[in-house]
């Protein structure tokens, strides 16, 4: 239920962001570097979380962090699941050479671990947004392709789908509208809890300079910009982390919700 | 058994070809041509383009120059840093123990910590303490370790000047590296002070590996245990007049560990994840510091030698869990 709520204030404020943010994020004022947070010495109420090492608001460039963070969470998760179910599907319907060929490259990618071969794939693609997006999606991408495949297999063999298939109901047809539905429930689970694995991810790309590239308000890329300030100024270190701890807390806590309410068995 | 080994086995061909496509294809996926990737900036004549072209063998069709890729592979040469000119496998060796002497305290560290919190939750199930260790351990599993490893520098370093801010060891020290680990060849050198020091630079860097294996084993514990504790033989062992000690640490607590050693298993691959986020906050001189390194100076041949490198590593590591998982539990040697 937290979870819950924190996932709607966080989508609230990434869909008001202009609103909310009391300075454009990337607006820079010379007369304030560092400027500690309003409660310490030397803060102004002006800008409440202090800015940065060029003047910038700290608190707006969060509010639209939050827009990036969540914009990443979601973009990931639905390419992700979008080529998962392809694939599992395909694997689960199809068997044979098709079904071994995808789950052993899908194999490939859960070795490898999941940092490095994100690494690596923005390596090639070279660095920012978009490719670290795109890395990530890689990466999740054989949690989507197992579930549904597991799901495809168990599903094909009852008889609502013999029946179906009596019925002469086609090889698409009977992937998409008769078992595909019946799938969902695993799928949304890990839909909810991939998004805080990509946050995270996404978020690690950035601090290591791999992601989203400066002046981007994402939490990761501010948490590299930060780190030479560590020692002068905690709030600028401090913040965009807890930030990402939240969010991605939140996530998983939906998701550990969404599991008990979809799938009881798992309860304890 | 011996089935049970082959098919296994026979599992990781088909992996091993698909790591190594993903490294082969890695040079080439690069977009530009590689000889003038490798020249940089100042260009390069045409003829010393053929020639390198040929020295490389980038002029012999994609799967000759596969093959020929494969027959290295398999030989040990992954080829050199474009950079320093050093065989990948050499450098390799040389940082390995770094990462390893980490993640090795790091899962220590988890182990201790997490499977006594994991099964007190479950006995005392519901108590403050379990909902304490399941909101903690929900955390640390949310934790983005590269910002706890800064926080706990802002802490303990800066705040409290207890522990180093980077490195492996104060740098008055010289340690002649007899087995890489720097715990062992500090007490080895006999010279005094260098244990605690490596001791002290190792505190945080363990801390922040460690925290997500931790968070995953605590609750793996908690919920095998949970599960072992509702059954039969256990409300046997109570009626038969058992202390309860005696009930969760030898009863209950064996066949809980099961599921506990196969996720201990998984986490290399976390591990692995972490060391590169974890060596690059605290200047470790491990392979996870040397990759990010490598990507920012564009060595190719390094990263494809040590992205292959360690996919190799967790391949086995994950071979090896299986197959102690079936010496364990016979039931999975039968299915």
């Amino acid at each position: 239920m937290a979870g819950l709520l924190f996932v709607i204030a966080i989508l609230l404020v990434a869909a008001f962001a202009n609103v909310l943010a009391p300075y454009p994020p990337d607006l820079t004022d010379n007369a304030v570097f560092l400027k500690p947070p309003a409660w310490q010495a030397g803060g102004s109420w002006a800008y409440p979380l202090g800015t940065d090492a060029i003047g910038r608001d700290m608190l707006s460039r969060l509010i639209f962090g939050a827009r990036l963070s969540l914009l990443i969470g979601i973009a990931v998760v639905a390419l992700a699941i979008v080529v998962g179910i392809a694939l599992g599907l395909v694997a689960g319907f199809f068997r044979g050479v098709t079904e071994i060929a995808i789950m052993r490259l899908m194999d490939v990618i859960l070795t490898l671990p999941s940092l490095l071969l994100a690494i690596v794939i923005v390596a090639i693609l070279g660095p920012g947004l978009m490719n670290a997006m795109l890395a990530v999606a890689v990466v999740v991408l054989p949690h989507y392709v197992r579930i549904t495949r597991a799901a495809v297999i168990t599903e094909t063999s009852k008889d609502y789908v013999t029946a179906a298939r009596a019925c002469g109901a086609g090889r698409l047809r009977l992937m998409l509208s008769e078992v595909l539905p019946n799938c969902a429930a695993p799928l949304i689970v890990q839909a909810s809890l991939g998004v805080s694995t990509a946050i995270l991810d996404a978020a690690a790309l950035g601090f290591l300079g791999l992601g989203a590239q400066p002046p981007a308000s994402e939490w990761g890329t501010m948490l590299a910009d930060a780190r030479e300030f560590v020692l002068r100024a905690w709030w600028v270190v401090t913040f965009p982390g807890l930030m990402i701890l939240l969010t991605v807390l939140a996530f998983n806590l939906l998701g550990d919700g969404l599991r008990d309410a979809l799938d009881p068995k798992l309860k304890r | 058994m011996l089935r049970f080994l082959l098919t296994r086995l026979s599992l990781v061909v088909p992996t091993f070809i698909g790591m190594t496509l993903l490294a082969f294809f890695l040079i080439r996926l690069v977009p530009g041509d590689p000889i003038e990737t490798m020249a940089g900036e100042r260009g390069i004549d045409p003829a010393r383009h053929a020639a390198l072209l040929k020295e490389y063998g980038l002029d012999r069709p994609v799967l000759v120059q596969y093959g020929i890729y494969i027959g290295r592979v398999l030989h040990g040469d992954l080829g050199k840093s474009m950079i320093t000119q050093e065989p990948v496998l050499r450098e390799f060796a040389a940082l390995f123990p770094a990462t390893i002497e980490l993640a090795l305290c790091a899962i220590v560290f988890a182990l201790l910590l997490g499977i006594p919190a994991g099964i007190i939750a479950a006995v005392r199930r519901s108590s403050v303490f379990d909902h304490g260790v399941m909101g903690v351990s929900l955390t640390g599993y949310s934790m983005p370790i590269f910002w706890w490893g800064l926080l706990l520098i802002l802490l303990f370093s800066v705040q409290l000047g207890w522990t180093p801010v980077s490195g492996r060891i104060s740098v008055q020290y010289f340690i002649e590296p007899v087995t890489g680990f720097l715990t062992i060849d500090s007490l080895l050198s006999g010279e005094k002070g260098a244990f605690r020091s490596t001791v002290a630079h190792l505190i945080l860097p363990t801390i922040v590996l460690g925290t997500q294996p931790l968070a995953i084993i605590a609750r793996m514990t908690r919920s095998a245990m949970l599960e072992v504790l509702g059954e039969d033989y256990i409300r046997t062992a109570r009626a038969k007049g058992l202390s309860a000690l005696r009930v969760v640490a030898v009863h209950a607590l064996r066949n809980a560990l099961i599921p506990v050693i196969t996720v201990i298993g998984l986490q290399v691959g976390v591990l692995f994840t972490g060391a590169i986020l974890t060596e690059t906050i605290f200047s470790w001189p491990g392979v996870g510091k040397w990759l990010i390194e490598a990507i920012n100076r564009r060595d190719y041949p390094v990263l494809q030698g040590g992205v292959l490198l360690l996919g190799l590593i967790v391949m086995a590591v994950n071979l090896l869990v299986d197959v102690t998982y079936g010496i364990i539990n016979p039931r999975i040697r039968r299915s």
